[in-house]
């Protein structure tokens, strides 16, 4: 009888605990000696981004340094929802001093590390949007600035969520928040404000930064890995949906990050010394309608009459970091306005 | 070891003896040259195992601290003024988490308007935040209190301050004993903390806690801070055992036997005061004061002690409860619950206005006639203050207070004092 | 107490000389306390320092509002601050000028005084053609120990030694010297 070779193809690669992979190249949280630097029992909303996020970073980090990891956390969801009077979920030793100081806490930390001869000891520094490109956001320039031995993560949901979803200088434009509301003429967070941290950390010049998302899993966890390989300054700033705050559904958490990734709007690259030098390709770009469409903050720009002009400045900022990031092989759609560095720095429409 | 040295520098080597491992600094005036002169000695080679490290603000140097010290390094940071509301929350966070930081606080006035000069409004502004505070009313004393503050702050596991007058101490040329490194390390051990964070041993350092136990923690810190009413005599004690002199303490009564009158104030202004004590007994009058050493906790048993005979307390500030009057005179009052004498608040030095022996002793002597007002404002110009009221009378638009009253007093390089 | 009140403009080195005062009188034994009036210095800013010496533990704070000695760097104040301010008939008073008091219109000013306490030297000259730099404060400071005897000339060398690193030393002593022998001669013409 005849042998035919049958082929398999394992559809995706973002299945975590996937056997058919060598086991290096499997995912730490496949891994049942894993950590669990944070446990179960925190007190995370269904779907939270932040503690997915949160769980494969660590974990990894926890891996890259042989256990030998202290964590200094902003205030915020992850601060709160993990340490639930009077419970901590955290395996690992952890200090939440203020909103706007973890980088300046870790700062010392590692420097304590440093002068008792503990070289092996190394430290990271978590905040949320809120605490990182806002009120952290001189501490982490002055972190960067020393290029003192600190890897701090940036958990992106778009919003200061755990006061109740107020706009941030990460909040992209027209999305709607408590105090950046769907009404009047301009409707949601308006266009051409906003800040890119990862940017602004490359501007420092420190070795390593990352962008990641909680679309792709080994990804992030590749990165936090490679951060941990460098001493000095890094910076990982990883995407989260909110489902709370973004009006999506839990389920949807991984989706909506992946067409976040995928329509462009959150590209995900690597730099070294301030210069871009890995980006992922998208394989299939989708228009950003799509990823908007699944979260209640955008509903205002659908509906009986879409506000077609806001789209278009949102696709506008997809295809730019196509362009910029040579995300796509294929041939562009036409980009939008100049370069410019913020995200949503577009300008409001007529 | 005798010297000849600034006071600021006089610090910055105390501090060198006292093995510290994290060092942040950001300068302010009047406070910069004793980290200026540590960061030298860092650079120099001359403290092994200290890092130095230059922060981006106020905020950032106390935030450092707080890292390094939950992580098990002996850590020192110095601000005044600005600088110290500037970190202001990190400054409740230190004390809230137990930490053992020792931060100098040169003492300067805090504006708006704009004052570089010496007077307490800083560390007053943190005064219930938690941090035990002493202050120094020679540079000498500056020195040594930062030893014992050490020693206090990691058996208690409790921020402390230790307050010197700006200027007036920190660039004062003086003469010195500096103690010996076998002195020190003989007196201050290495820093064994209470809470760490370490691998081996994790721990959630924090955490939020709920109407559950927060007044029990918060019992608790008041607790600590009425326990190093007895550790800062204790250490003071064991001070000049070792030292061989006499520094810190909660209180320093002078010539209090029989008088009639007590001064009480903090600081350097102690000196001016007993020289005026001095002059005013050798004319036989009953005078005779008290220095406040600790003011955080204050120290109220120690202070009925030595206040509660006599007819008349004048307590000497240089701060202001705006809207109310004394600050420290509030806890003087406090502490002389029950007992009947007169007290006088005298507001004095704000913003370093010069308090001059000639000034005090005919505050002194107004006081011996019981011929103070309750609240005094010293040598306040009156005839500014009604000009400027005046004007504020007759217009809306007066423009800037400040600035109409230094057009008033012109050119102030003429003046002396 | 002797109590010393320096008057000098910004970048005449009027704290240092202070502390310098203050630092010779240690190495004789003695208490000081040197510190400056703190305006917000600027070069050519009029500045006051003060040093007081005395053999015992000194606690006064104030500014020297009675002092016992005047030095004053820079004879332009005389038009714009009230130098003499508190200075007894007993005081010293050095002048850095190369005239004499009836020269700088003090003649009638300076007949209050005794006159072997008084001087004016030609500071800056002096600091000139020693170190180079038109900074009096060593010339005068040396001046005053010839007049008052309240320091020796040695102890002035061995602070000036300890400030400064030799190359910027010894030229500053040597200027002390030479001050301070222009200043004992004219005290001892003023006694023959």
């Amino acid at each position: 009888m005849e042998r035919t070779t049958v082929k398999f193809y394992q559809t995706g690669t973002f299945t975590v605990g996937n056997r058919l992979l060598a086991p290096h190249e499997r995912s730490v949280q496949a891994d049942r000696a894993r950590t669990n630097s944070l446990n179960s029992g925190h007190r995370a909303c269904q779907g939270c981004g932040e503690a997915l996020g949160a769980r494969y970073a660590i974990d990894t980090a926890m891996r890259a340094t042989n256990n030998q990891l202290i964590a200094v956390n902003a205030t915020g969801c992850l601060e709160v929802f993990s340490t639930p009077y009077p419970e901590t979920s955290w395996q690992i030793p952890w200090i939440h001093s203020l909103f706007g100081n973890a980088a300046a806490v870790a700062s010392g930390v590692a420097a304590a590390m440093h002068v008792q001869g503990r070289t092996d000891v190394r430290v990271v520094a978590q905040g949320g949007d809120g605490g990182t490109t806002d009120i952290g956001f001189g501490c982490l320039s002055g972190m960067f600035e020393r290029n003192d031995d600190v890897l701090y993560i940036c958990y992106d949901n778009e919003a200061y969520m755990n006061t109740g979803i107020q706009r941030s200088s990460a909040t992209p434009g027209a999305a709607r928040t408590a105090t950046t509301p769907a009404v009047g003429g301009e409707p949601g967070n308006p266009f051409g404000t906003g800040k890119n941290v990862p940017r602004i950390a490359m501007a420092h010049g420190i070795p390593y930064v990352a962008t990641a998302s909680v679309a792709d899993l080994h990804d992030l966890e590749a990165k936090i890995a490679r951060a941990m390989e460098f001493r000095g300054a890094r910076y990982v700033h990883i995407h989260v949906p909110c489902p709370l705050g973004w009006g999506s559904a839990p389920a949807d958490t991984i989706k909506i990050a992946r067409l976040a990734v995928e329509s462009g709007l959150y590209p995900l690259f690597e730099a070294l010394n301030g210069r871009v030098t890995e980006a992922t390709k998208i394989r299939r770009p989708v228009p950003v309608t799509e990823y908007l469409r699944l979260q209640k903050r955008f509903a205002h720009l659908f509906g009986a009459k879409p506000d077609e002009a806001r789209l278009a400045l949102i696709q506008a900022i997809a295809d730019r970091n196509i362009l910029e990031f040579g995300l796509v092989d294929a041939p562009n759609p036409a980009p939008g306005p100049a370069p410019d560095q913020a995200p949503n720095r577009e300008g409001a429409p007529a | 070891m005798l010297k000849q040295i600034e006071g600021s520098v006089a610090v910055a080597e105390g501090i060198a003896l006292c093995r510290p491992q994290v060092i942040c600094a950001y300068p302010i005036t009047p406070q910069t040259h004793i980290v200026e002169g540590l960061g030298e000695l860092v650079k120099a080679g001359e403290l092994p195992g200290c890092a130095f490290i230059n922060v981006e603000s106020e905020f950032a140097a106390l935030s450092v601290a707080i890292g390094s010290s939950a992580a098990g390094a002996r850590t020192y940071t110095a601000t005044s003024s600005q600088g110290l509301l500037f970190m202001a929350e990190a400054v409740y966070n230190a004390s809230g988490l137990g930490l053992p930081i020792v931060m100098t606080i040169g003492n300067r006035a805090i504006g708006a308007p704009i004052n570089i000069w010496n007077d307490h409004s800083d560390s007053m502004s943190m005064r219930d935040a938690g941090w035990i505070q002493l202050f120094a009313e020679t540079n000498q004393e500056a020195l040594d209190l930062h030893i014992q503050a050490f020693r206090l702050a990691e058996e208690l596991s409790c921020p402390v301050m230790v307050c010197m007058d700006g200027f007036i101490l920190t660039h004062a040329v003086e003469r010195v004993d500096m103690p010996t490194q076998a002195q020190v390390d003989a007196y201050l051990p290495p820093f064994e903390p209470r809470q760490v964070l370490d691998p081996a041993e994790p721990v959630t350092i924090g955490a939020m806690v709920g109407p559950e136990a927060f007044t029990e923690v918060r019992y608790l810190a008041h607790h600590k801070q009425l326990k190093a009413l007895t550790l800062i005599p204790q250490l003071a004690a064991q001070f000049e055992a070792q030292f061989g002199r006499k520094s810190g303490g909660l209180i320093r009564p002078y010539r209090t036997e029989g008088a009639e009158t007590i001064v009480v104030a903090l600081g350097s202004v102690n000196g001016t005061v007993q020289e005026v004590v001095d002059e005013m007994r050798a004319d036989g009058v009953a005078i005779g004061s008290v220095g406040i050493g600790s003011f955080r906790p204050f120290p109220l048993t120690a202070l009925r002690e030595a206040l509660q005979h006599a007819k008349r307390v004048v307590v000497l500030e240089k701060c202001l409860a705006v809207g109310l009057g004394g600050i420290v005179s509030d806890g003087v009052r406090k502490s002389l619950s029950g007992i009947q004498l007169k007290g006088y608040t005298v507001i004095a030095g704000l913003g370093g206005r010069a308090i001059t022996r000639t000034s005090l002793r005919q505050l002194f002597v107004d006081a011996g006639n019981d011929e103070l007002e309750q609240v005094t404002f010293l040598d306040l110009n009156a005839e500014v203050v009604a000009n400027e009221l005046e004007r504020e009378a007759e217009a809306r638009r007066t423009g800037p207070t400040a600035e109409s009253i230094l057009k008033r007093i012109g050119a102030v390089s003429s003046r002396i004092g | 107490m002797f109590q010393v009140r320096i008057h000098g403009r910004g970048g005449q080195g009027v704290v240092s000389g202070a502390e310098l005062l203050a630092v010779a009188a240690f190495y004789e034994g003695r208490f000081a306390q040197a510190f400056p009036s703190f305006g917000s210095e600027r070069m050519g800013a009029p500045v006051m320092a003060f040093c007081r010496i005395d053999d015992r533990e000194i606690r006064l704070r104030e500014p020297v509002m009675n002092p016992d000695a005047l030095i004053i760097q820079d004879p332009t104040l005389l038009q714009s601050v009230d130098l003499f301010s508190g200075l007894g008939r007993d005081g010293y008073i050095i002048i850095n000028s190369a005239r004499g008091f009836d020269d700088l219109g003090l003649g009638e000013f300076a007949r209050g005084f005794r006159a072997t306490r008084l001087a004016t030297l030609p500071a800056t000259e002096i600091a000139i053609k020693h170190v180079r730099r038109p900074v009096p404060n060593v010339p005068l400071l040396a001046g005053f120990a010839a007049i008052s005897g309240e320091i020796r000339l040695d102890s002035l060398v061995a602070a000036i030694r300890a400030k400064f690193p030799a190359a910027v030393a010894e030229p500053n002593v040597a200027a002390a010297a030479e001050a301070y022998a222009l200043a004992a001669k004219a005290k001892e013409a003023l006694h023959a």
